[in-house]
C-alpha cells in the first residue's frame, strides 16, 4: 500500500485486469515485495495472529449464527442443541469461545509489544490509535457475544455492565433503559446484543484495514527502534516473513487446540451453563479473564461515578500514549530506566487482574487501590518523566549494526516471563470465591486427561441410579432416549433404547386433538417429572431440583492457586463430578450450635453455611447393579457423577479423539514450517 | 530454482505446502457438514404409522413424514378403473397404476405430495383427471399420481410404506 506498485503481470488477461482495477498489483506490493525489516523477532508475528484469529471469530461465528436462537426462552438450549446435534457444532462451538480468549491474549501481547519497542512514536501515531479503538471494538464484541448464550454469567455481565451507564447525571437512567429496551435486561436486550455481535466483528475488520495501511504507509518498527535505511536493512515480506509468521502461527494453534480439545471449559465459567434467573444474581460474579484489571480498577474507587470514569479512562488514556511519552528513543532495549518501569507497570497489570478476580474484601481493596494509582502514573507521571530524566543507551544507526550486536536474549526471556504471567491470570477468573471452602477430594475419572474415555459399563449403572432415584426430582430435559445409545455413550442397543423409551409417557397430540400420554420413542426427550417449576417446589418442600442435563459442567468449586495453573497442563476437567459426588457423600449432621433452617440438611460439600434443599437420596443396596459392581453410596455417586458428566458432555470422546489428530497434525505442520523458516532466511543476515 | 533436478529444498518446500492444503481442506470438513441435517432432525425423521379406518372412500388425507406432505388417497371403485383403463405408453411417465399400489390394497394410494415441477403442493380432488392439480404452474395428475399435462416431468413419487394390519400402515 506505499509506493508505486512493480508488479508487472506477464499474462494477457491479468494485464488486462490490472489497468482496471490494480488489486493484485497492491496485494503484490502489501504482502510480497513489501520490505520488513529484518530483525524482527517472534513478538512481531502477533499482528498476523490477530488477523488469524480475527478470522476464525468470524468464520466460526457465521456457522454458529445458523443453529442460535436469540431469544431468551430459547437461546440458551439453542447452544446445548449446538453442542448435542448440531454436526461439529461442539467443536465449532468451543472454537468460537476459547477463540475469544485467544484472540484478546494475543491483543495483549501485541499492545505489550508496541509499548516495548515504543511502536506508538512518530510517525506511528495514528497506527497506534487505530489499533486502540480496534480494542475497544474487540472489547465491545466480547462483551455482546458473552451475552448470548443467555446463562446466568451472561445475564448478570449484562446487568452490571449497562448500569455502567447509570452513572451518569442526569441522563444515566434513560440512558440504560434505552440500552435495555425495557425495565431490565430481557429479550430486547439480547435480540440487540445478537444484531450489534454481529456487526462489530465486520467494523473491526474495516478499522484493521486502515490499520494495515497506516502501518505499511509508516513501515514496521523493530527491536532497534531505527527506521531502516537500506535494502540491507530490510527482506521481502514475501517469503521471509509469511512464513515466519506462519511458523508461530501453528505454534499458537497448537496451544489453541490443547484449549479447544482438551480443556474447552476451563476458560468458561461453571455458573453460565446455569440458564439466566432474573431473580438470582450468582454468589461471585466476575468478568472473562481478559476484562479483570478494568474491573478491578472500576471497584477500587468507592464512588460510582468516579469508578466508572476510572474504568474508561483507563482504557481511553492509551490514545494518548504518543505524545504521553517524552522520550525520542523508541526500543526499551536502548532505555534502562523505561525497560524496568515497563516490567513494573506490566506487573500492575497482571496484579490487577488478578485483584479483579477477587471478591473486594480485606487487603485486596488496598492493594488494588495501590495498583489503579500505579496503572494511571505510569502513563501521567512516568512516560513525560523518564523522557526527561533517562539517559539512553547508543542507539545503533541502522538495523544492520544492531543485529551484529545481538543482545536481545534478554528481552525475549523477559517476554517469555510476560507470555506466562497472562497465562496465570487467563486461569484464576473463574475460581474466585469468598470463602475457600474444603476442596473436595479428586476422584479417579476414566474420561480425565487427553485419552480418557467413558466406562460404558459405569455410565449404564449410572443411568441405572438415576432412573431409579434422581428422575423422581430431576429432569433430563436435553437429553433424548436415542442418546443413551449414540456413539460415545454408555451405549445401550438400539433395541435397549427403544425399551428404555416405552417405560416412560411422553404427552402428545393424538388424532382427535386430545393430549394424551403415548409410550416414548427413542427421538423424545426425557419427560420432566413436574409440569412445571411452581409444582416441583410444591413436591419438594420448597427447593426447586435443578435440570441435570448440563449439572457436571455448572458446578465446580475454587481450586486456588498455584493448582488452577496446574490444571491448564494436567488437564483437569473434572471438578464438576467430583463436586457431584462429593455432596452425594457429603450429608452428616451439623455441627454443635448450627440450627438448620426449615426443610433443609446438612451437607459438608455444599457451599456455606453448607444448607442443602435436597434431602439424602442415597442408601447402600438401593438400586440393584446386575454386574456385580458395589451397591454402596460411594459406588452410586462415582457412576451416576460419571452419567451426568456424560450427559453434559456427550462429544466428549469425539473431541479427544479428534483434538489428538490435530495435534499430530500441527506438530508435523510447526516441524515443517521451522525448517522452511530456517532455510528462507538462510542466506540473510 | 535454476536446475531442473528436484533439490532437497524443493521438497521441503512442497512437502510444507502440501501439509498445509491437507490441513485447509480439512477444516472445510466441519465448515461444511455442520449445514448437513443435524442429529435431532435425522432422528425425527423415523417412520410414522397411519391409522387408515376412519378415511372413508373418496376421501383424501395428508399427513407429514419428514417433514414431507403424504397424501393417503381411499380410491372409489371408478377411480381405480379409469386409472387402469389408461394406455400405460401414451402416458407422459409411462407406469401401470398396479406397480403404484401394493398388491391386494388397490384402494389405497399414498403419495409423496410434492410436484414434480418445483415443489408446490398440488390440491388433491382437482383438475381434469379425478385427482391432483398443481396451482403453481398448472401440472395435473392422475388419481393414480401420474403425470397427466403440464410442465411437471414425473409421475408423483411413492414413499416408502408397508401394511401393518389391513387398516394401519407404517410409512418409512
Amino acid at each position: 500500500m506505499s509506493g508505486t506498485s512493480t508488479y508487472q503481470p506477464r499474462n494477457a488477461f491479468l494485464k488486462w485486469f490490472e489497468r482496471r482495477l490494480p488489486v493484485i498489483g497492491l496485494v503484490h506490493s502489501s504482502f510480497v515485495v513489501y520490505p520488513t525489516p529484518k530483525n524482527l523477532n517472534y513478538w512481531w508475528a502477533f499482528g498476523g495472529i490477530l488477523a488469524f484469529m480475527l478470522g476464525v471469530q468470524i468464520v466460526t461465528g457465521i456457522v454458529l449464527v445458523m443453529h442460535y436462537t436469540p431469544h431468551v426462552d430459547m437461546a440458551f438450549n439453542s447452544v446445548e442443541y449446538i453442542m448435542r446435534d448440531v454436526n461439529y457444532g461442539w467443536l465449532l462451538r468451543y472454537l468460537h469461545a476459547t477463540g475469544a480468549s485467544f484472540f484478546f491474549f494475543a491483543a495483549y501481547i501485541h499492545i505489550f509489544r508496541g509499548m516495548y519497542y515504543g511502536s506508538y512514536k512518530a510517525p506511528r501515531e495514528v497506527l497506534w490509535i487505530l489499533g486502540v479503538i480496534i480494542y475497544i471494538l474487540m472489547m465491545a464484541a466480547g462483551f455482546m457475544g458473552y451475552v448470548l448464550p443467555w446463562g446466568q454469567m451472561s445475564y448478570w455481565a449484562a446487568t452490571v455492565i449497562t448500569n455502567l451507564f447509570s452513572a451518569i447525571p442526569l441522563v444515566g437512567e434513560p440512558i440504560v433503559t434505552w440500552l435495555w429496551g425495557g425495565y431490565a435486561v430481557g429479550n430486547p436486550t439480547l435480540q440487540r446484543f445478537f444484531s450489534l455481535h454481529y456487526l462489530l466483528p465486520f467494523v473491526i475488520v474495516g478499522v484493521v484495514v486502515l490499520h494495515v495501511w497506516a502501518l505499511h504507509v509508516a513501515g514496521q518498527n523493530n527491536p532497534a527502534g531505527v527506521e531502516p535505511q537500506s535494502d540491507k536493512d530490510t527482506v521481502p515480506f514475501t517469503p521471509h516473513a509469511t512464513v515466519k509468521d506462519a511458523f508461530f502461527l501453528a505454534v499458537f494453534c497448537i496451544a489453541f487446540a490443547w484449549f479447544v480439545f482438551y480443556e474447552p471449559n476451563y476458560l468458561l465459567h461453571p455458573d453460565n451453563y446455569i440458564p439466566a434467573n432474573p431473580g438470582q444474581t450468582p454468589a461471585h460474579i466476575v468478568p472473562e479473564w481478559y476484562y479483570l484489571p478494568f474491573y478491578a480498577i472500576l471497584r477500587s474507587i468507592p464512588n460510582k461515578l468516579m469508578g466508572v470514569i476510572a474504568l474508561f479512562s483507563s482504557i481511553v488514556i492509551l490514545l494518548f500514549v504518543p505524545w504521553l511519552d517524552t522520550s525520542r528513543v523508541k526500543s526499551a532495549t536502548y532505555r534502562p530506566l523505561y525497560k524496568q518501569f515497563f516490567w513494573i507497570f506490566v506487573a500492575v497489570c497482571i496484579l490487577l487482574g488478578w485483584f479483579g478476580s477477587k471478591p473486594p474484601e480485606g487487603w485486596y481493596v488496598f492493594f488494588s487501590r495501590l495498583c489503579t494509582f500505579y496503572y494511571f502514573a505510569h502513563f501521567l507521571i512516568v512516560l513525560p518523566l523518564l523522557g526527561l530524566i533517562e539517559t539512553p543507551r547508543p542507539v545503533p544507526h541502522s538495523i544492520s549494526e544492531a543485529v551484529l550486536k545481538k543482545g536481545k536474549a534478554v528481552a525475549a526471556v523477559a517476554m517469555l516471563a510476560l507470555a506466562v504471567g497472562l497465562a496465570g491470570l487467563v486461569g484464576s477468573p473463574s475460581r474466585a470465591s469468598a470463602e475457600e471452602s474444603e476442596a473436595p477430594p479428586a476422584n479417579k475419572w476414566s474420561f480425565a486427561g487427553p485419552f480418557g474415555t467413558y466406562d460404558r459399563a459405569q455410565l449404564q449403572r449410572g443411568f441405572k441410579v438415576y432412573h431409579d432415584v434422581c428422575q423422581n426430582c430431576h429432569s433430563l430435559k436435553l437429553l433424548s432416549f436415542r442418546n443413551l445409545g449414540e456413539p460415545g455413550g454408555p451405549g445401550f442397543s438400539e433395541a435397549q433404547v427403544e425399551a428404555i423409551a416405552a417405560e416412560y409417557k411422553v404427552k402428545d397430540a393424538n388424532d382427535q386433538g386430545e393430549i394424551a400420554e403415548r409410550p416414548g420413542r427413542a427421538a423424545d426427550h426425557f419427560p420432566p417429572p413436574f409440569e412445571n417449576d411452581a409444582q416441583a417446589r410444591q413436591v419438594t418442600g420448597g427447593a426447586l431440583p435443578p435440570d441435570m442435563s448440563v449439572l457436571a459442567k455448572a458446578r465446580g468449586y475454587e481450586r486456588g492457586f498455584p493448582k488452577f495453573i496446574f490444571d491448564m497442563f494436567v488437564p483437569y476437567q473434572e471438578a464438576g463430578p467430583d463436586y457431584i459426588v462429593a455432596i452425594l457423600k457429603g450429608y452428616t449432621n451439623p455441627p454443635a450450635g448450627v440450627s438448620l433452617p426449615a426443610g433443609t440438611q446438612y451437607n459438608k460439600a455444599f457451599p456455606a453455611p453448607h444448607f442443602i434443599g435436597m434431602r439424602n437420596p442415597l442408601t447402600d443396596g438401593q438400586v440393584d447393579y446386575t454386574d456385580g459392581s458395589p451397591q454402596t453410596v460411594d459406588q452410586y455417586a462415582k457412576d451416576v457423577s460419571a452419567f451426568m458428566m456424560w450427559a453434559a458432555e456427550p462429544h466428549l470422546e469425539a473431541r479427544k479423539r479428534l483434538g489428538m489428530q490435530v495435534m499430530i497434525f500441527l506438530l508435523v505442520f510447526s516441524v515443517l514450517l521451522y525448517f522452511t523458516k530456517k532455510k528462507v532466511w538462510a542466506s540473510v543476515h | 530454482m535454476d536446475s531442473a533436478e528436484p533439490t532437497r529444498r524443493d521438497f521441503l518446500y512442497i512437502a510444507t505446502g502440501a501439509v498445509g492444503a491437507i490441513g485447509a481442506a480439512t477444516t472445510l470438513v466441519p465448515l461444511i457438514g455442520q449445514m448437513n441435517p443435524d442429529a435431532s432432525t435425522i432422528a425425527a425423521g423415523a417412520p410414522i404409522e397411519v391409522d387408515l379406518a376412519p378415511i372413508a372412500e373418496g376421501q383424501v388425507i395428508k399427513v407429514f413424514w419428514r417433514s414431507k406432505p403424504i397424501y393417503i388417497s381411499h380410491r372409489t371403485k371408478k377411480e381405480i378403473d379409469e386409472v387402469r383403463a389408461v394406455p400405460v405408453n401414451t402416458l407422459p411417465d409411462p407406469e401401470p397404476d398396479q406397480k403404484r399400489v401394493q398388491a391386494g390394497h388397490d384402494q389405497w394410494l399414498v403419495l409423496i405430495g410434492i410436484c414434480t415441477h418445483l415443489g408446490c403442493i398440488p390440491l388433491a380432488n382437482q383438475g381434469d383427471y379425478d385427482g391432483w392439480f398443481c396451482p403453481c404452474h398448472g401440472s395435473q395428475y392422475d388419481a393414480s399420481g401420474r403425470i397427466r399435462r403440464g410442465p411437471a416431468p414425473a409421475n408423483l413419487p411413492i414413499p416408502p410404506y408397508k401394511f401393518v394390519s389391513d387398516t394401519k400402515i407404517q410409512i418409512g
